[in-house]
């Protein structure tokens, strides 16, 4: 049982960092904690994805042909692999961009209510 | 940080700073492919220089640097070198973004003109993300009330 | 020549032009709706060529991206399942684009008109791209684009629009995360993206349980963004508060587009047996959408704001597809595609006239629509139209696709299926009468002063003919599409249900 936890210890620590995420999204009141709770979820899901693609002694994935560079005879076994990172990349645009959607819409939500507490938000518009 | 507050020793440390920073985003920008950086990378190394600006002077002085309407049209710019070059690839016979063709109009072959298409559609990436960072800033710091928010600290820092 | 790059021209022009649109609508803004109108014009017209290539080609055309192989390289693949849909996307969005004119001046200030074009094109963008890609990391590149935009255009609408929109913030980045993990999961174990590869590799890994948490993570995230009963609580308030032209945009093509990435990902990237035989995930879907259908019935009852009804009402359409797909029969399946494009039409129709109704009283309330028939005649027609398709009438589409739906459960013994699906036709046709009684009937008291000249007179005021023309396109396309269905399962939708049926 420990020898399992230990040895797939990336899928635990996204696991965990993905319900703390949750977590702030669903039980907290305050809108920007929302917030927060969402960011710590996307870059949960970022970690995972970067972790699959890590290999033990592996390097660095860049081809090179000049005499000379540490990188000249590299095999594509021993790289570490590329593919989640350039995902990655694209993933880590959209988290910024969700993010800064969604603090405008906070700016004119707390213009609009003066408060950012989201039991507060629906009573007024209820009225 | 829209109303002035003079320090000399962190203006003069930014002014410093910041044409490094400046040359360093450009530095990721280019070595994107044989290091870790990249177009938005870059990007936001730049916006982080204007930030600066803002932070260690105020909008007032970082808005005589960078205006809004350039942001504007920065913003757009990017995308424009990002889709006109796959738009060019388009037009030259291949398929989107099919880097290779642009050896018809660049002096290098077909296997060189991937790179040099690859740095093209980085550039672009660099300039929408750093307009898009800046304005995202003068946003929140303004707090949506952009031109309305500086005349009211004007007028406030003339009252005292 | 031009032909071979069909594919791509959809999705490019589009993208381009959007940002065209920002920098020539902050110079002069009367250049907008031109711009606007010429890019998804030539994404219509490269949506019909695709379609024509598509039947006379026989089967599925690739198009690579940069023109590296995949799985290595993105890849754009149009077959007969996507190709329909393409063109019922750009055709509603050009008509309701000319819809938007009139109506996004009373709703929006001017000199934000500009940003709400791009932001109008890239929705669009976005939407084309989900249906035409091959490959399951751009559908989710793809994906966000859209509802970036969506969430941004929600936002300026009415009283409590910007909370709704946040709420759809937080709602709508879980369904993208999660259907990110399920690409995430089935990458580990077969190290590719590629829709096509995918659907070789799999087979043999279907005893692995990262493919089943992969599968369930990816149903969780099309279904958020579908709006299947349980994870629809984003849609009655988002589109309800949001401007008319938004709610006329994205209600016909969002959810719609969600069912055909749930279509994609039961019978493309999984193969059919897996959902039917091996695990099941089909008759799932159908205990789901029958509790679905069954709480949009109810619910859509207790509404008096027009739009509110008509967003519970999409609850219940999406349930329908899900039921086409439970019944995991050629029949049933076929009554999906069907109902995907009909619902497509039949939505735009609805809300273009709750757009219209919005536009010239500024009351959605459906107890307060008395006189409206002399008032707006042609708009009532055309909301006529749409609810009698809704309900299933014939000639109007919504009865062949129910229809097909109908005889789909029949022939798979799923009783109770059936039962809902002719409950709630009723129940939409008490929905939709209520709203027609209101609308054209006046009480019996007033006739009686009418020719003493009591009664006040009421005269025509329409909608400028602006908003009149696409609305009346959409019914006539509604009727249209009700008489050619046959044609249209004959020669495409019935090569494009698998072949394993």
């Amino acid at each position: 049982m420990l020898e399992q936890i230990v040895s797939r210890y990336n899928y635990w620590i996204y696991i965990i960092l993905i319900l703390i995420g949750f977590y702030g999204m669903m039980a907290k009141n305050n809108l920007l904690k929302k917030l927060i709770g969402m960011n710590i979820f996307q870059w949960a899901l970022i970690l995972y994805y970067v972790s699959i693609g890590a290999k033990k002694g592996g390097t660095v994935p860049i081809l090179s042909e000049e005499a000379g560079s540490p990188f000249e005879h590299l095999k594509a076994i021993q790289c570490v692999n590329p593919l989640p990172h350039v995902l990655m990349l694209t993933a880590i645009v959209v988290g910024v961009a969700t993010t800064g959607i969604a603090l405008a819409l906070l700016i004119i939500i707390y213009r609009r209510y003066g408060t950012l507490e989201e039991d507060e938000i629906i009573e007024e518009l209820r009225r | 940080m829209i109303s002035k507050w003079e320090d000399l020793i962190i203006e003069t440390l930014c002014r410093f700073l910041i044409p490094f920073m400046q040359t360093y985003s450009l530095y990721v920008l280019v070595h994107g492919h044989s290091s870790p950086g990249g177009g938005f990378q870059g990007g936001c190394i730049m916006a982080a220089c204007f930030i600066l600006l803002v932070i260690a002077y105020d909008l007032n002085e970082a808005k005589k640097r960078f205006k809004e309407k350039i942001n504007v049209i920065f913003c757009s710019l990017g995308v424009f070198i990002y889709a006109g070059t796959g738009w060019a690839c388009l037009l030259l016979g291949g398929n989107f973004l099919d880097y290779g063709k642009l050896s018809l109009i660049l002096p290098t072959d077909p296997i060189k003109a991937r790179y040099y298409g690859m740095a093209s559609i980085e550039t672009g990436v660099e300039i929408t993300v750093m307009a898009i960072m800046v304005s995202i800033f003068w946003d929140l710091v303004t707090g949506g009330k952009h031109e309305e928010a500086l005349e009211e600290e004007n007028a406030r820092a003339d009252c005292k | 020549m031009i032909s071979h790059q069909f594919p791509v021209l959809i999705v490019v022009t589009p993208l381009i032009l959007s940002f065209f649109v920002n920098v020539v609508g902050w110079w002069d803004k009367r250049y907008c709706v031109p711009i606007v109108f010429v890019a998804l014009s030539v994404s219509l017209f490269s949506a019909i060529g695709a379609l024509e290539a598509v039947i006379k080609h026989g089967g599925p055309i690739h198009y690579h991206l940069g023109n590296w192989q995949p799985p290595w390289g993105i890849e754009y693949v149009i077959d007969y399942l996507n190709t329909p849909i393409l063109v019922a996307i750009a055709f509603i969005s050009i008509l309701v684009l000319i819809f938007s004119q009139r109506s996004i001046e009373k709703e929006l200030p001017e000199s934000k008109i500009p940003q709400f074009y791009t932001l109008f094109l890239l929705n669009v963008t976005g939407l084309l791209g989900i249906t035409v890609t091959g490959d399951a990391f751009n559908l989710y590149v793809l994906l966000e684009i859209a509802s970036f935009s969506a969430y941004a255009i929600i936002g300026i609408g009415e009283r409590g629009a910007d909370f709704s929109a946040f709420r759809y913030v937080i709602f709508g980045t879980i369904g993208a995360c999660a259907y990110l993990l399920g690409v995430g999961y089935l990458y580990i174990v077969t190290g590719s993206l590629n829709m096509a590869d995918l659907h070789h590799l799999l087979p043999k890994l279907y005893y692995s349980r990262a493919v089943l948490v992969g599968m369930a993570f990816f149903l969780v995230g099309v279904g958020i963004k579908m709006g299947i009963f349980p994870f629809h609580t984003w849609m009655p308030d988002a589109y309800t508060y949001a401007p008319s032209t938004v709610s006329a945009l994205l209600a016909p093509l969002f959810t719609k587009v969600g069912a055909y990435v749930m279509i994609r990902l039961l019978f493309t990237i999984f193969e059919p047996s897996f959902s039917i035989k091996l695990y099941p995930v089909a008759e799932i879907l159908g205990w789901i959408a029958a509790a679905g259908i069954v709480f949009a019935c109810v619910m859509a009852l207790a509404q008096s704001d027009l739009k509110r009804m008509f967003c519970y009402l999409i609850v219940g359409e999406m349930g329908y597809i899900l039921i086409g797909i439970a019944s995991a029969n050629r029949l049933g399946l076929t009554g999906a595609i069907l109902h995907i494009i009909n619902d497509m039409f039949m939505m735009a129709c609805l809300f273009t006239v709750a757009g219209a109704i919005m536009y010239k009283t500024g009351d959605r309330n459906i107890y307060r629509f008395r006189y409206l028939h002399r008032k707006m005649p042609i708009t009532l027609g055309v909301f006529v139209v749409g609810a009698l398709s809704v309900v299933g009438v014939p000639p109007m589409c919504g009865f062949f696709s129910k229809w097909y739906l109908i005889l789909g459960t029949i022939e798979a013994k799923k009783w109770i299926l059936l039962g809902v699906l002719l409950a709630s036709s009723l129940v939409n046709a008490i929905l939709f009468f209520r709203v027609i009684e209101n609308a054209y009937l006046e009480p019996r008291g007033e006739h009686a002063f009418a020719h003493d000249g009591g009664h006040p007179s009421i005269s025509l005021d329409e909608v400028p003919w602006s908003m009149l023309i696409p609305m009346l396109m959409i019914a006539a396309g509604i009727i249209l599409l009700g008489i050619f269905s046959g044609v249209i399962i004959k020669h495409i939708i019935q090569f494009a249900v698998p072949a394993s049926f």
